[in-house]
């Protein structure tokens, strides 16, 4: 059995999606499909599977030409795709999940479904048990039970759309077991990532897509420069970080304690002028109630906070945006920007203007300044939901006034692409450069340990250790989150 | 103007074609129901509200509380308020006026001065009390609304019977009427008075160049559709939550004081009319978008005033005005929901790239 596409064009409007692409996968291949957020390789995985149709071009399997209209269309000729976010109804068992999908008449043979199940399971090493209830099950045993269910409607290619977002490491392994397996009973499976590592780790041949075409097609091993050039066009140079000259303490936190859905205790931390403090650790550890508490959107329950050596410890959140401390939370559309309103109305909500009546001209004009100046992608009349989540975010870096003491952020450059993500932090080492100390909490641990000075790794609550960036690396930093004290 | 964002359907001129088209084309269905002429109906409905001077002079005296309420409302639903209290704050800001006018002597422009500040002041301080319960306790609007619409009807009532009865009688017929220097002066013998019509229109202008034009209005829309991220920038919610409040509540009293001043010269129980209510329905049809508000208020108040004139010829009963009200409203939402379900079947046929 052979996958075969010729000529996929798709457009959206003005933009199109897929260009003219090619694609060829053969039986028991691992093939990855490489390319930046936007390169048109979801575009291409919903054609092939039935749930967008192309505008021109063709699907073949072993050179016969499907006629694809449906996902139904799809599944009929042995195509089958897991979605970032497999479905299942939380308040069954597995078993029910899985008999959900079988086919045949009404009635409900639980005994085969079983023998089906387990026979799957025990073949590709299915981990979950198929009498536990669905909402029990992890994001990988859900796509475990996703390919079982495609298995038995007989897909003979899968597709797995960035299936490791937000699963842990070990779980990823396992996933990689099971594609491996796959693979090897003959099964064509397509591995759609826009991550190097994965693609490296995985895949036998890739193919990398740029812009809505085809860049180019690889047989790996291959050097990731080689990889990184077809994915970018060029050589995407890494900026080291400038060296920084700490000046004196801006933050300052002394055995301080905060309230909220995580509770911290016992935080004492300095952070200096032109520094940057990361914050590691798992999710709901502190770090979120730590930065609020720092920004005065919780009051410390005990212990201090100096702001240039000002005590704002009871101070309102005014008193401590007015010393200069700023949040950037996580949730821009929730807890940043404003649905509805437009770019030039953003810009003057946070206007240092004052007066009552707004000169919606001059505030047009600046905005569309700024509009250029920080490189958004959209209109001052563009209201927030039509700018994609890079532009969000640069909108949101950009309404911070120029002199900010402290800024703390939550997961600064999450869900953005690579290239948002780099002006994202160009944009912070800038503003670092003029004095500003900055507080960041991420889960990425390369973006930790790229361009924090140093890392302050909480865990229940508390900051158990704080390490140079310098001297230790992500297998440190990663036993450090999950408790382990070296 | 106003720069409210609102569903794309809602305040759309093809919506409120289609659907004023339903909503007569199910009004003609009833009539014919009833054995009655629906084009003889319909002529009477527009002779009654538009027909003569003086119909025309009922229907703007109908127009202008629905207008000043309305216009109120518009602030809070942009402060993402569901104040549903203008009927409440509209009796307030009556027996505020009343207040004024039984117990202030002078001249008469004093006077009148003093029953549009009280009734704006007694409205305004009403609305505060939902908006207070909401800012401090997390109290929704619509339950406090509810609740202090009734409050304040009882207490029209035990004054109207108490305190500010007439002598002699315990009637609910409403109190003694104010004294004549307190009402407002009148075009020539018809009902229609020129002070009302300019606070309705000064209260559309007002209020489409606060939420247009400055930065309160600004702030005010912040809030109305992220308290979160209005808070994180440093507006007080509170603050604008209250205000929002005080001005709806305001200009609803306003409404009040020119029932009493203005239409009936005394505080009756029923002083609101009920539209408190319907001012809610004219912002909602216009999406909430001041411009649509003095149209839509015209057409409402015109069935309002057309259909007494049918109960009268055609002996159909007059509540044809709130058939006709209510399925305008609800075809309105019809064909919103159906435009905003194919809007959304074009955009599910058009993904999103990755």
């Amino acid at each position: 059995m052979t996958l075969t596409l010729r000529g996929i064009t798709k457009s959206y409007g003005s933009l199109r999606a897929n260009d003219g692409v090619d694609l060829d996968v053969a039986a028991g291949e691992l093939h990855g499909l490489l390319g930046e957020n936007g390169a048109g390789k979801s575009t291409l995985m919903k054609v092939l599977s039935g749930f967008v149709r192309a505008d021109a071009g063709e699907v073949a399997i072993d050179g016969r030409v499907l006629s694809m209209a449906s996902p139904r269309d799809a599944i009929g000729a042995g195509i089958g795709m897991l979605h970032q976010d497999p479905l299942v109804f939380g308040p069954f068992t597995v078993l029910d999940n899985f008999l959900l999908a079988s086919p045949g008449g009404a009635r409900l043979d639980r005994a085969r479904g079983r023998e089906q199940l387990e026979d799957a399971a025990q073949r590709y090493g299915f981990t979950f048990d198929p009498d536990a209830v669905a909402r029990t099950l992890t994001v990988g045993e859900r796509q475990q039970l996703e390919i079982a269910r495609l298995l038995w409607l007989g897909a003979r290619l899968l597709i797995f759309d960035e299936p490791t977002t937000g699963i842990s490491a070990d779980q990823r392994d396992k996933l990689f077991d099971i594609l491996r397996r796959l693979a090897a009973d003959g099964l064509m499976v397509i591995f759609v990532s826009h991550k190097l590592e994965e693609i490296e780790q995985l895949c036998e041949r890739v193919t990398i897509m740029r812009g809505g075409r085809v860049a180019g097609r690889e047989d790996m091993p291959v050097p990731p420069e080689r990889l990184v050039e077809l994915m970018f066009g060029e050589i995407l140079v890494i900026p080291d970080r400038p060296p920084a000259t700490l000046g004196p303490t801006v933050l300052n936190v002394r055995d301080a304690g905060f309230s909220d859905r995580v509770e911290v205790t016992d935080v004492s931390i300095d952070v200096a002028e032109a520094e940057v403090l990361g914050l590691a650790g798992l999710e709901g550890s502190g770090q979120r109630t730590f930065l609020r508490g720092c920004a005065g959107l919780i009051a410390a329950d005990r212990g201090s906070i100096l702001v240039d050596g000002t005590d704002v410890t009871k101070r309102s959140y005014r008193a401590f945006r007015d010393a200069g401390v700023h949040l950037l939370p996580a949730g821009r559309l929730e807890e940043g920007l404003v649905p509805g309103l437009t770019i030039a109305e953003h810009f003057e909500l946070v206007s240092a203007n004052r007066s009552f009546f707004v000169d919606w001209g001059a505030a047009d004009s600046s905005a569309r300044e700024r509009i250029a100046s920080d490189s958004i992608k959209g209109t001052t009349a563009s209201t927030l939901e039509s700018l994609s989540g890079g532009n969000q975010q640069r909108l949101l870096l950009a309404m911070l006034p120029s002199h900010v003491r402290v800024l703390l952020m939550e997961h600064p450059t999450r869900g953005l692409d690579i290239e948002s993500a780099a002006w994202v932090w160009a944009q912070l080492l800038e503003r670092r450069t003029n004095g500003t100390g900055i507080v960041f909490a991420s889960a990425d641990l390369d973006e930790l340990l790229r361009y924090s000075d140093r890392i302050a790794v909480f865990f229940e609550g508390r900051i158990i250790e704080v390490v140079a960036a310098a001297a230790t690396d992500s297998e440190a930093l990663g036993h450090l989150i999950g408790g382990r004290r070296k | 103007m106003s720069r409210a964002q609102r569903p794309a359907w809602l305040g759309s001129a093809s919506t409120a074609i289609v659907s004023v088209g339903i909503a007569f084309g199910v009004a003609v269905l009833l009539l014919l129901l009833v054995d009655a002429p629906p084009l003889e109906a319909l002529r009477l409905l527009w002779d009654g509200s538009f027909g003569t001077v003086a119909k025309l002079s009922d229907t703007l005296m109908t127009w202008i509380p629905l207008v000043l309420a309305a216009a109120g409302l518009i602030v809070t639903f942009q402060a993402g308020l569901w104040n549903i209290g203008a009927e409440g704050q509209i009796v307030a800001g009556a027996i505020g006026a009343t207040w004024i006018a039984r117990s202030l002597g002078g001249p008469s422009a004093v006077v009148i001065t003093a029953t549009f500040v009280a009734g704006a002041v007694a409205g305004a301080l009403y609305a505060l009390v939902p908006g207070y319960l909401r800012s401090r306790f997390e109290v929704h609007e619509i339950f406090s609304g509810v609740a202090l619409n009734f409050l304040a009807g009882a207490l029209a009532v035990y004054l109207i019977i108490g305190p500010w009865g007439r002598a002699g009688t315990a009637s609910t017929s409403g109190t003694d009427p104010i004294r004549e220097g307190a009402w407002l002066p009148t075009l020539g013998a018809q009902r229609i008075s020129l002070v009302a019509i300019v606070a309705a229109v000064v209260a559309i202008v007002a209020v489409a160049v606060l939420m247009g034009g400055t930065r309160y209005g600004l702030r005010v829309k912040a809030v109305g559709r992220s308290t979160a991220s209005a808070r994180l920038m440093g507006i007080s919610p509170q603050r604008y939550t209250l205000s929002a409040f005080a001005i709806g509540g305001g200009l609803a009293g306003v409404a009040g004081s020119v029932q009493v001043t203005g239409f009936h010269h005394k505080l009756v129980p029923s002083i609101s009319g009920g539209y408190g209510f319907l001012a809610v329905l004219v912002v909602l049809l216009a999406g909430f978008r001041i411009v649509w508000i003095a149209p839509i208020a015209l057409f409402f108040a015109a069935i309002q005033v057309g259909s007494t004139q049918l109960s009268l010829r055609l002996s159909i009963d007059s509540s044809l005005a709130g058939v006709i009200t209510g399925v305008l409203v609800l075809s309105i939402l019809l064909v919103g929901g159906w435009r905003s379900r194919r809007s959304l079947a074009l955009a599910a046929r058009r993904p999103v790239v990755e």
